[in-house]
């Protein structure tokens, strides 16, 4: 059914003599099925036998890291300690029956979705689904473990005091986001940490886990009867409707600031960004082509070829889309010795602002597109992430015809979208840059004394 | 320390790379990357190999789930092969092999892998250098033209190398040089071979890497790379039958040509137990670890190589298992332990173990009452018991090994690099089950039991509760 069509010519092949003649193939297909349980719960399912394994992804929509002021780390403290205990089954006996039956658990509080990840062997499937309902309606949260992971995520961020591209992170997205849940570290702090309550973990998973917002995927070795069975084995028993806190739309803060924070690190590390394309925006794939031109596109795109390739100022240079629900961002970033970071960002702001003047060429459209058209599949290479770009899909909402929708939403960017939405976006007046490092060359507006 | 692999750009962009990276990399806390299996019987990926008249191995893994594949070239030289004073040079070489040929301009190569819909990187390591990339199946012969066509016909030019000693000298920076924790790693491993090029670290010294130059890369290459040090390996929607005839056309046009013998030193004997510290205003959070020379698969006259593994599964595995339980669990000390065994190694392989304070905790607890652990295991051994349950994990755990494109060829590549069979790797399973008890205590003293460890304490200033 959703076939990813292999690419018939070769685009712009060099001076080599390659016949690229292969044996005639005939595109593999990927099918999505859309499982309904007999308990409703729907799911979408890429069923295949090769291997004995099979992947489950689920996320409980608009449930990540929205916790209450002075609880900073709730959601993620939970996605932490689901799997430190349930039901009868205290902590080291619940790690025990994971590992047993080699059964992988994981769930993570993310910006926007709380989601969940089960990887499981065909034949223990079973207990393995039993296993992560219980972590979902009968977690402990005994005090002992619920401290000790407490201790664990503490014990992160302490040491990633002095990591300077978290801080730089960090600074960033709190000088943009400033009192919105999105400029907040999703991990919280040791003090709110400290105040985070067995209770205040309950009431997260009781509040926030309704089948009212689950989206579920699966991939592997299973038929769509049996997953059907497990849907209902694994959700059926969680509430029907949760509570929604709805997030206000916002817009990133720090137009035209440059922010230094000085660190004794041999290189300075640059960040910088402004208001970028949700995913749901008509114009995101002439902004993906925009990205992948400008930074997205590893070693040939404009920012490594002038930074790094030219110059040798660095050894990775990058931008990227970071859409969010209610938010969206464009972001470059990089590091680079000391003495020449100034000369680094210079060249960062030109090459914004060149693509905010000319957009792209009408050769590096054509050669983002094959790239981004060609290298989809490039993913698919294992059940478990099969799933997650299904989870992906659901969450963006496009459709369960997507993968097969896909190449032709990029071939239909031309040149003029790119300079429309590149002259929309990029503007280096408004950029907001941070810098952490000793970095010669560069006036910030603001140094930061400490890292929060 | 585990083997650092140096890809060629940053991984946090790159999911390939960073899969990659994890998939041969020990690294604190992370169970060993396996060797991997599917149950208790020959067979882990099933791999279909022939050799090429020039002496090119080749290994197909197919996996038919979607028409891509992962095509990699594994050279049989790495960071241990290089001369004294030229430290960093397999690495800059493996940059510069990006940087054209007769036919291809510079920064050519990975635009046309790119064009075409596919990624591409490269890394380097103590015993091997890989070249790879992800592509449709219809677009592997064009990658393979290019990969013979830089096996052979390497032009570089100093417009083009010297950039890229700067960029690998910002490499250095961004790896080891912007956090004290990154800077021990290399001192642990510079302490613990005190002969061996193990010691070296592979992004080199930065007196020597600053001088490297065009002609030291140039040698280097026509020292190492030829058909008949390498291993072409592809895995995914292809099979020998239908590799070989392009294999053919594009590697197999390749003469072959005299390599070196790889003759490395040998460690001389040691018998003091060594210690660096650390102390820098940056640390936040103190680290102890401690580091023994190992056997690794190849090197391992006492037969230790599998039994190892089923102790680091018992000692590590999970947050059940016996470090884990005590110093976190019971006893509150440590907020993360980890011990790890790396076998994959052309000479010796290493056995690491270490753990972070419990906030408040002094180290010297800690340090206490993690060689306390190693002790009671030295004298009390293991159990049967210990041992069945770990067996029975790993081989379980081993069927997941299959469900990825880029992993078994990444293990393959690395296992044949480092001196191993095709056989060795299919039979793991077997041999991982045939472990008992007794052979763990025996391998947990060979190498636990040694004196000539490097113990590395990471610490702030002193007076400032350290």
């Amino acid at each position: 059914m959703r076939a990813w069509s292999v690419r018939g010519a070769a685009l712009a092949l060099l001076a080599l003599t390659v016949a690229i003649a292969v044996p005639a193939v005939s595109a593999h297909a990927i099918t999505i099925t859309k499982v309904v349980s007999p308990g409703g719960i729907e799911a979408w399912l890429v069923e295949d036998h090769k291997v004995p394994v099979v992947a489950l992804e689920w996320a409980f929509e608009g449930a990540g890291a929205r916790d209450p002021a002075g609880k900073e780390g709730l959601a993620n403290l939970v996605a932490h300690t689901l799997d430190e205990g349930a039901g009868p089954l205290d902590s080291a006996s619940f790690q025990d029956r994971l590992q047993d039956s080699a059964t992988s658990l994981g769930f993570s509080a993310g910006r926007d979705a709380f989601t969940g990840s089960l990887r499981s062997l065909r034949d223990r499937l079973d207990e393995a689904v039993d296993l992560a309902r219980q972590a979902m309606t009968e977690p402990r949260f005994d005090a002992d473990p619920v401290d000790r992971v407490r201790a664990s995520v503490v014990a992160g961020l302490t040491r990633e005091q002095a990591d300077p591209n978290q801080l730089a992170r960090r600074l960033f997205y709190r000088t943009a986001f400033p009192d919105h849940p999105y400029g907040v570290e999703l991990r919280g702090t040791a003090d709110s940490l400290g105040r985070i309550t067995a209770d205040d973990l309950r009431g997260f998973v009781h509040s926030q886990f309704g089948r009212d917002r689950l989206k579920v995927t699966a991939a592997g070795d299973v038929t769509p009867e049996a997953l059907g069975r497990a849907l209902d084995r694994l959700f059926g028993a969680l509430p029907a409707t949760s509570q929604m806190a709805v997030l206000p739309e916002v817009s990133p803060q720090g137009a035209g600031e440059t922010l230094l924070l000085p660190r004794p690190t041999a290189q300075t590390i640059i960040l910088m960004g402004q208001a970028g394309v949700k995913r749901s925006d008509p114009d995101w794939y002439a902004a993906t082509v925009m990205n992948y031109v400008l930074g997205g596109g590893g070693f040939n795109s404009r920012l490594m070829e002038e930074v790094r390739e030219k110059r040798g100022l660095t050894y990775g240079v990058y931008s990227y889309l970071a859409p969010m629900d209610h938010a969206a961002m464009v972001v470059a970033g990089g590091s680079t010795v000391n003495a020449k970071a100034g000369q680094a960002l210079a060249i960062m702001r030109a090459e914004w602002a060149r693509m905010a003047d000319g957009g792209v060429t009408d050769q590096e459209l054509a050669d983002a597109k094959t790239y981004l058209t060609g290298s989809f599949p490039l993913q698919l290479g294992s059940t478990a992430s099969i799933a997650k770009t299904l989870l992906q899909v659901q969450r963006d909402r496009l459709g369960i015809e997507y993968l097969g929708q896909r190449d032709r939403f990029i071939n239909a960017v031309t040149a003029d979208d790119v300079r429309r939405v590149a002259k929309r976006l990029l503007d280096p007046a408004r950029l907001l840059t941070v810098l952490v490092g000793r970095p010669d060359g560069v006036t910030p507006t603001q140094t930061v004394d400490e890292a929060r | 320390m585990p083997a650092p692999i140096l890809p060629r750009r940053t991984a946090a962009r790159l999911a390939v790379a960073a899969c990659l990276a994890l998939g041969a990399v020990a690294l604190p806390g992370i169970p060993l990357p396996l060797s991997v299996a599917h149950a208790a019987e020959k067979g882990v990926f099933f791999p279909e190999s022939f050799t090429l008249a020039n002496g090119m191995q080749v290994v197909v893994i197919p996996n038919r789930r979607v028409p891509v594949v992962t095509h990699m070239v594994w050279y049989k030289v790495g960071s241990a092969d290089e001369e004294r004073g030229v430290s960093g040079i397999a690495h800059f070489l493996e940059h510069l092999m990006f940087k054209g040929t007769d036919r291809l301009a510079p920064g050519a190569f990975s635009r046309i892998v790119a064009k075409n819909g596919g990624r591409d990187n490269a890394f380097t390591s103590y015993d091997y250098t890989a070249y790879h990339q992800n592509v449709a199946r219809d677009r592997l012969e064009l990658v393979m033209s290019m990969e013979a066509d830089r096996m052979a016909n390497l032009r570089l030019t100093d417009a083009v190398v010297d950039p890229e000693r700067d960029v690998i000298i910002e490499e250095r920076r961004q790896r080891v040089e912007n956090k004290p924790s990154d800077r021990i790693g290399e001192l642990l491993n510079a302490t613990l071979f005190v002969h061996h090029p193990y010691g070296t670290p592979v992004i080199g010294w930065p007196q020597e890497m600053a001088a490297l130059t065009r002609a030291d890369a140039e040698r280097f290459y026509k020292s190492w790379y030829a058909p008949n040090n390498a291993i072409l390996v592809v895995s995914g929607d292809v099979s020998a039958e239908e590799l070989k005839p392009l294999a053919e056309r594009t590697y197999g046009q390749i003469p072959a040509r005299a390599v070196p013998e790889r003759r490395r030193v040998t460690e001389p004997p040691i018998r003091a137990e060594r210690r660096v510290t650390l102390r820098d205003a940056e640390v936040r959070q103190p680290m102890i670890s401690r580091q023994w020379v190992a056997p690794s698969y190849r090197l391992d006259s006492g037969g230790h190589a599998y039994a190892l593994q089923v102790l680091a599964e018992i000692l590590n595995g999970g947050s059940t298992t016996r470090l884990y339980r005590t110093l976190v669990v019971e006893r509150k000390l440590a907020t993360s332990v980890w011990f790890s065994y790396n076998p994959t190694a052309w000479d010796m392989g290493t056995v690491s173990t270490g753990a972070v304070p419990a906030a408040g905790v002094p180290m010297e607890r800690v340090e206490e009452a993690l060689w306390g652990e190693l002790r009671a295991l030295l004298d009390q051994g293991v159990t049967e018991a210990e041992v069945a349950t770990a067996r029975k994990r790993m081989l379980a755990a081993a069927a997941y090994a299959r469900d990825s494109l880029t992993g078994p060829a990444q293990t393959l590549g690395a296992a044949l690099a480092t001196g191993q069979s095709l056989d060795d790797v299919e039979s793991w399973p077997a041999r991982i089950d045939a472990v008992t008890a007794e052979q763990v205590n025996a391998a947990a003293r060979a190498v636990l039991g040694q004196s000539n460890h490097v113990t590395g304490l990471l610490l702030p200033p002193v007076g400032k509760d350290g």
